[in-house]
């Protein structure tokens, strides 16, 4: 379910690391909490993301949520088809659903993040509570 | 699972935007039993509910149902609620759930009549089933043929063996029955009528489809476009008041709105910009703020954002521009004609 190669928030946040460019986006479970993703609103590509701060937000036919910076960095890249079809965040949340790409400044960031494993169990935790 | 007036109820089953296309094309099926119901009953049950409701219900007839308002002493909406006349002394009140409580201690508080008044809430269970292929679902599983009976109607008859009351009203903006029966027959038929609309491509629906479905019909739901604090005349319900029928609860209130005119009222907007104007957002024009959104979202058939805000009665006209603060920003939208959706008829 979870690729084992990403890195886990508890905010339901996934990360990809790929030298020192993580690509962002949000777990199978949080989309599955959301339910039908109908809007979803990015950062410029450029400007500065933070940490455990908001960068976002994805809107599902019910509900808004906003998506916090797994790490610190600027942001790279986005994904601009999310734009046009914002469904792909449900359909395929690990892949082509990403949100953005940070170029990181921090990498030693990533040690705080939860492994695959981690964050099977801490959504299995937080699901029977 | 959330709490909705004390009950744990699904938002969603298979997703809201699934069964809403449901609905809209074939035919969904909602457990409404969180409704409450109140029963006036005896010769002078019609004096009570002429003077607690704002309709005119003495121009119902057996078999007949009539939306209507549950009135403050300033005209504002305590409840809004379907008023059934089963008989001449006898009126089966449908009530949200929220307020049954409140709308039961009301009524009974203002009862100087001598009617018997019974909360039987707990007695009924109601399932709503909405869409095009409504009546061939339900068709399958009753005797009583249901081709005849004419919106805001309803008869007594038997669905799969339980007796019911089959009301042709809804909350989605499509063809459509509500059933109400006794509580313990609730899953049994609730399953049946699953199977019996499985050919049509029946989906179980939620309260994510149900507001959807009743936003883009334009419908009010208390809490949002009607409150203690709102008039029907500034909730474009108008047509519900009855001013010539007599005194009645809120009446004089509302003769003194009329005659100095209203301030305010609900409007229909469409988002122009990127953006959805939600519940609670304000609403903006020539920079300055003027209102607040009652009720906004996705129109997953219309495929745009939509919504219904309270603005100042001089913009609660189509064609108008307006923006929605959205967090940090304000964007646009335009108010437009309500409902945004009208069902083809046959």
């Amino acid at each position: 379910m979870y690729p084992a190669d990403y890195r886990y928030t508890k905010e339901h946040e996934w990360v990809k690391i790929d030298g020192d460019v993580a690509t962002v986006g949000i777990t199978h479970h949080a989309q599955d909490q959301l339910g039908d993703v109908v809007f979803v609103e990015l950062p410029k590509t450029g400007s500065k993301v933070h940490a455990a701060q908001s960068f976002g937000t994805v809107e599902s036919v019910k509900a808004v949520s906003d998506i916090y910076a797994p790490l610190s960095g600027d942001v790279a890249e986005i994904n601009e088809e999310l734009v046009d079809t914002p469904e792909t965040l449900n359909d395929d949340p690990h892949g082509k659903g990403w949100l953005i790409k940070v170029k990181l400044s921090d990498k030693g960031e990533v040690d705080a993040l939860m492994s695959a494993e981690e964050y099977a169990a801490y959504v299995s935790a937080e699901t029977e509570s | 699972m959330v709490d909705f007036g004390g009950w744990d109820m699904p938002v969603e089953y298979s997703g809201i935007l699934a069964e809403h296309q449901a609905v809209r094309e074939r035919v969904g099926l909602f457990d409404v039993s969180h409704m409450g119901e109140i029963e006036i009953r005896g010769p002078q049950a019609l004096d009570l509910v002429e003077h607690v409701t704002s309709n005119r219900a003495a121009s119902l007839e057996d078999g007949q149902a009539q939306y209507s308002g549950l009135l403050n002493e300033h005209g504002g909406f305590i409840d809004d609620l379907l008023v059934h006349r089963m008989d001449a002394n006898r009126y089966f009140l449908c009530v949200n759930a929220g307020n049954q409580d409140r709308d039961y201690q009301w009524i009974c508080d203002h009862n100087s009549f001598e009617a018997d008044i019974e909360f039987q809430s707990h007695l009924w269970a109601q399932l709503a089933i909405q869409g095009p292929r409504a009546l061939e679902t339900l068709q399958k599983l009753t005797g009583v043929d249901l081709a005849p009976i004419r919106y805001y109607w309803f008869t007594l008859g038997e669905v799969s063996g339980a007796s019911a009351v089959i009301a042709r009203t809804g909350y989605t903006g499509e063809d459509g029955f509500e059933i109400y029966i006794q509580a313990e027959e609730a899953e049994r038929l609730w399953n049946e009528i699953l199977e019996a609309g499985k050919e049509f491509g029946i989906l179980p629906c939620g309260l994510g489809a149900r507001n959807t479905l009743r936003l883009e019909a334009g419908m009010a739901l208390h809490g949002h476009e009607i409150d203690e604090d709102t008039t029907p005349y500034e909730a474009n319900l108008g047509w519900i008041v009855k001013l010539k029928k007599g005194n009645f609860l809120g009446r004089d209130a509302l003769v003194k709105q009329k005659e100095e005119g209203v301030k305010r009222k609900t409007v229909g907007f469409e988002m122009r910009g990127r953006g959805i104007g939600r519940d609670g957002y304000r609403v903006f024009a020539n920079d300055s703020a003027v209102g607040f959104v009652t009720s906004g979202g996705p129109s997953p058939t219309l495929d745009k954002n939509i919504g219904i805000a309270m603005v100042p009665v001089e913009m609660a006209e189509p064609g108008r521009p307006l923006e929605i603060e959205i967090r940090t920003r304000r964007v646009e939208a335009e108010t437009v004609p309500v409902p945004f959706y009208t069902r083809e008829k046959k």
